[in-house]
């Protein structure tokens, strides 16, 4: 079976609706069959169907995504109270230890990922890791800053993704790689990605899989959460009526 | 001897003013040389074989065992003479007969 290619974290940076558009277009003509794009938390769902639908007429399956960035563990839990059944993906960007932790755990969660390039403001040790694998968190990896960063900094980062990369393999966590873009020229191809991730130590079937595999698997796995006749993992409503 | 066996890679470029194609396997190198410095690069036996400015397509060359790291150098390129560009690889073939064949299909 053909594979489809995903790229989750598309984050076009003034959300103009041509520039959604040309995002997707590329990533089109790049070779994915699904993208996620970053909202704002307060924008209307009628926008996200407009895009969805765009989307569709491109060829490109689209999946909303939000991208949390609280300041405390409290903050991260009524953020979620609020957009977790709105968004189909919910990003949380860990800049302290205690939000990681929370993000970890929570099975609202999809996917924690660490912007800092300061290794000491990445979190994902193997405490995170384990909570992370009891949970349904994936580690994503954005490459945009592999990309735009050179020197001393990407040598750093580089090195912090390896130690990264091992910990959630030995822990089983699904790492999924994303572009982290907002301009159609930083955009790469699904193979291009994996052979990126090779700079830290990720085999080449591994990669495909984070660039394939894993993100189709969260996607997959929430729309049947969101979809109205969904009970529990397994279980869905297949008729109401008087008659059941 | 050990026979090496050849990769030959099909790119497209993606720049707003194309380059000539001496500035464009010298960002080629650059790139291979800030990622694996120069003992990787001189193991990747880079070498130009085609290049077209009118069409963005380039050919290029390289050993079967170091394809990984110029695919990955490739990926990294963010510029071409100071202005933003990007290389996607189109095809990749043993021979250039096969690559000229895939590419034209």
């Amino acid at each position: 079976m053909k594979r489809t290619f995903a790229d989750l974290h598309l984050c076009p940076e003034n959300r103009k609706s041509e520039d959604m558009i040309r995002l997707l277009e590329k990533a089109s003509e790049l070779g994915y069959g699904l993208v996620a794009m970053t909202f704002g938390q307060s924008v209307a769902l009628a926008e996200i169907e407009k895009l969805r639908k765009t989307g569709k007429h491109i060829g490109v399956d689209v999946a909303s995504r939000v991208d949390l960035k609280p300041g405390t563990a409290d903050d991260l839990l009524r953020d979620l109270r609020r957009v977790r059944r709105k968004f189909e993906l919910v990003g949380v960007s860990c800049d302290s230890k205690s939000v990681s932790r929370q993000a970890a755990k929570d099975r609202r969660v999809d996917m924690l990922f660490f912007p800092s390039i300061d290794f000491r403001r990445r979190f994902f040790d193997g405490a995170e890791a384990e909570l992370a694998s009891t949970g349904v968190a994936s580690f994503e990896i954005d490459l945009r800053p592999l990309l735009v960063l050179n020197g001393p900094s990407r040598i750093r980062l580089l090195s912090s993704l390896r130690k990264e990369v091992a910990v959630s393999k030995h822990f089983g966590v699904p790492i999924i790689i994303s572009s982290g873009v907002s301009e159609e020229l930083l955009m790469r191809k699904p193979m291009e990605m994996a052979a990126l991730a090779s700079l830290f130590d990720l085999k080449q079937e591994a990669a495909i899989d984070a660039v394939s595999k894993n993100p189709v698997a969260v996607i997959k796995r929430n729309r049947e959460k969101l979809s109205p006749g969904f009970v529990a993992p397994g279980i869905r409503i297949i008729r109401k009526g008087s008659d059941c | 001897m050990k026979t090496i066996k050849r990769r030959y890679l099909a790119l497209e470029i993606d720049c707003e003013k194309m380059a000539d194609s001496g500035e464009f396997m010298g960002a080629v190198w650059d790139a291979l040389v800030r990622l694996y410095g120069e003992h990787g690069a001189s193991q990747t036996g880079l070498g130009l074989i085609h290049y077209d400015s009118g069409e963005r397509y380039a050919v290029i060359r390289t050993g079967h065992t170091a394809l990984d790291m110029v695919r990955a150098a490739l990926a990294s390129m963010t510029q071409i003479r100071d202005k933003p560009a990007a290389v996607h690889v189109l095809r990749i073939s043993g021979t250039i007969k096969a690559l000229h064949k895939e590419t034209a299909r």
